[in-house]
């Protein structure tokens, strides 16, 4: 559909998030707790940060879940009943405050969950998710979004994307989606039809600081660089870049038993972990962190673009901000793009 | 509700035969008909096999696609899962989800030699695609099986490695490491790719099935191109360690390859262009 602008008065924020609420919908903002930023299901308007750059984790949870169950069990006798997990019953959600990177972050998650077969629970999960974004109006030195083809503004990903005119303005609400027309719908008062309004001069400047498409073509030939040790030397193998990422795909299945029934898990796991790929042999594929590190890197700016057709990157920075030894990605990235082959 | 493809058939232990020190294979009959009736793989895929409560394990179906009504694993008890599995009597109840991956091309063979090369806890992997092409003993020429373990207590399927003995029209070379004979063992003794230059099977017409420990692998592919094998004629199965079987989990990416959608059965042609990461 042909973009629909709006504009959105300030103090109609709160209304609005009332009219949802009102409206039985369950709404996951960001909200500060403990000095982190995270998003987490809202009682009140109030109780949503602003100001933020950006929050500690991305809002990928609403579709892939930390740990999701895939089915229960229960042994009675010799007999075993399974049950999956019932994907009906999976709540709408209408997630408030989430950047254009994460938004953007979608198509990247989407693409490892629908190349060749349609996983169906993350996709009931996400057609059950309704993406209000708001536009950045502040960056920090980790962003890069624009590096990987995003921007402060992008639409990508979101239903409605608001955009703050200015500090204390009101917002641009550009609805982009039957599910964001849904929403202006609960409450059409709210939203005015807007003029022509440039929302580029609000927008964080985030500058270019290397070419994705010209880092791919150098990784062509660099998995035998000795950068990757270099690079990595610092690397804890922590995980925590892959639990901060909004576009790491890569999970674990495990068994949660508890007497004679349980149920089977799939949660986050991370290609930096030694035990990643690890066989019961003892023998390792990726036995050291610098081949770990590389394949970090190779899978979001070179197997993911020939894959999938997406780089597993949108910039949001959260790695580097995450990261205990100071690795920054950006850093990373700038050097392969600079180095001679 | 909606197709789960995470939930796995209940699979009945049919039989459970010791095959050496740590290693069993299971028969697996679908506990639901309709199931048993659906079912269909190909020679070369692989499945998850999970014990309710420990969790999933991988290996291929060991068990040829021309026998109808079961599908058989071979597996070793190394970690977690195969501990538990080890533990299942016959009529305990398992899952196993699957078929997944690529296949051994048998239909492209007809007409060959084939020669399957296996160390140790690898023939089962490649018993699947040779009692396959046993039971289509007329499509093939020559069937030359070489097959290596550590010891004559490790060699796996012995009641079968006696009758492919019997036939004539199997060659069979038994081998075990230096060490690793008894005294009345009538096999080779040696590592497997010295016996592979030793018995020098003619590459000409000839495929190549290989398949065992990565230091067997190392050594026996520069013996087969010595015997003028081309890569595009040597097939492997690779076992790289995997989670979902079906592309998303991201553990046995390779490159630009997941071993369980591209793979597991690949050529030596294809590996090379892996990075060598599995």
């Amino acid at each position: 559909m042909s973009i629909d602008k709006r504009l959105i008065r300030k103090d109609s924020l709160e209304k609005l998030f009332d009219i949802l609420k009102q409206n039985s919908k369950t709404v996951y903002a960001p909200a500060t707790k403990n000095g982190k930023v995270s998003f987490r299901e809202a009682g009140s308007f109030s109780e949503i940060a602003t100001g933020f750059v950006q929050t500690t984790q991305s809002s990928k949870e609403v579709a892939f879940p930390r740990t999701e169950k895939l089915l229960d069990y229960s042994k009675s006798g010799g007999g075993i009943s399974v049950k999956g997990i019932d994907t009906d019953g999976i709540p709408a959600i209408i997630l408030w405050g989430t950047r254009p990177c994460d938004a953007m972050g979608v198509s990247q998650l989407s693409s490892i969950f629908n190349w060749d077969y349609k996983d169906e629970i993350y996709n009931n999960r996400l057609s059950r998710v309704t993406v209000l974004g708001f536009s950045c109006t502040k960056a920090d030195e980790y962003c890069f979004c624009t590096s990987v083809g995003g921007n402060p503004g992008d639409t990508s990903g979101s239903d409605i994307l608001f955009t703050q005119l200015g500090d204390n303005g009101d917002f641009l609400a550009e609805v982009l989606t039957d599910n964001g027309s849904a929403v202006v719908s609960m409450a059409p008062g709210l939203f005015e039809k807007a003029g022509e309004i440039k929302k580029e001069q609000y927008l964080a400047e985030v500058p270019v600081r290397f070419n994705h498409e010209e880092i791919r073509q150098k990784l062509e030939n660099y998995f035998e660089s000795d950068e990757w040790i270099e690079q990595s030397l610092k690397c804890l193998g922590c995980g925590a870049c892959a639990y901060v990422c909004p576009t790491c795909a890569c999970f674990d299945i495990q068994d949660e038993s508890h007497g004679k029934s349980g149920s089977r898990v799939r949660c986050w796991d991370s290609c930096g972990f030694s035990l990643f790929t690890l066989h019961t042999s003892g023998h390792n594929p990726r036995d050291v962190q610098s081949q770990r590190w590389r394949q970090r890197i190779m899978h979001k700016f070179s197997y993911m673009p020939e894959r999938q057709s997406v780089y597993g990157c949108t910039g949001c920075g959260r790695c580097s901000r995450a990261c205990p030894a100071d690795m920054n990605i950006l850093e990373h990235l700038i050097s392969i793009q600079e180095a001679a082959l | 509700m909606t197709d789960n493809i995470y939930m796995p058939y209940l699979m009945k232990v049919e039989k459970v035969t010791f095959e050496a020190p740590g290693v069993k294979t299971f028969m697996l009959k679908f506990i639901n008909e309709e199931d048993q009736n659906r079912f269909t793989f190909k020679a070369g895929q692989f499945g998850e096999y999970s014990v309710f409560g420990v969790g999933e394990s991988t290996f291929c179906i060991a068990s040829s696609p021309t026998r109808k009504g079961y599908i058989e694993c071979t597996f070793r008890q190394a970690g977690k899962v195969t501990k538990a599995l080890s533990g299942c009597e016959e009529g305990n109840i398992i899952g196993f989800r699957g078929p997944y991956g690529n296949t051994f091309p048998v239909d492209e063979w007809k007409g060959k030699n084939l020669l399957f090369i296996a160390g140790g806890i690898a023939l089962p992997p490649m018993r699947c695609v040779i009692w396959n092409a046993l039971d289509l003993r007329e499509n093939f020429k020559d069937v030359t099986i070489i097959y290596g373990a550590r010891s004559v207590n490790d060699l796996v399927y012995k009641h079968e490695l006696e009758e492919w003995e019997k036939r004539k029209d199997v060659k069979l070379i038994t081998t075990v490491d230096p060490g690793g004979e008894t005294p009345d063992w009538k096999g080779e003794i040696g590592f497997v790719p010295t016996i592979v230059e030793k018995v020098a099977p003619s590459s000409k017409e000839t495929i190549a099935i290989v398949c065992g420990p990565p230091v067997m692998i190392k050594y026996t592919f520069p013996v087969l191109a010595k015997l003028g094998f081309s890569d595009e004629n040597i097939y492997t199965t690779l076992e790289n360690r995997m989670k979902c079987g079906f592309g998303k989990c991201g553990r046995c990416n390779v490159g630009k390859v997941y071993v369980c959608k591209d793979g597991p059965v690949f050529t030596l042609a294809q590996l090379k262009e892996l990075p060598d990461e599995y």
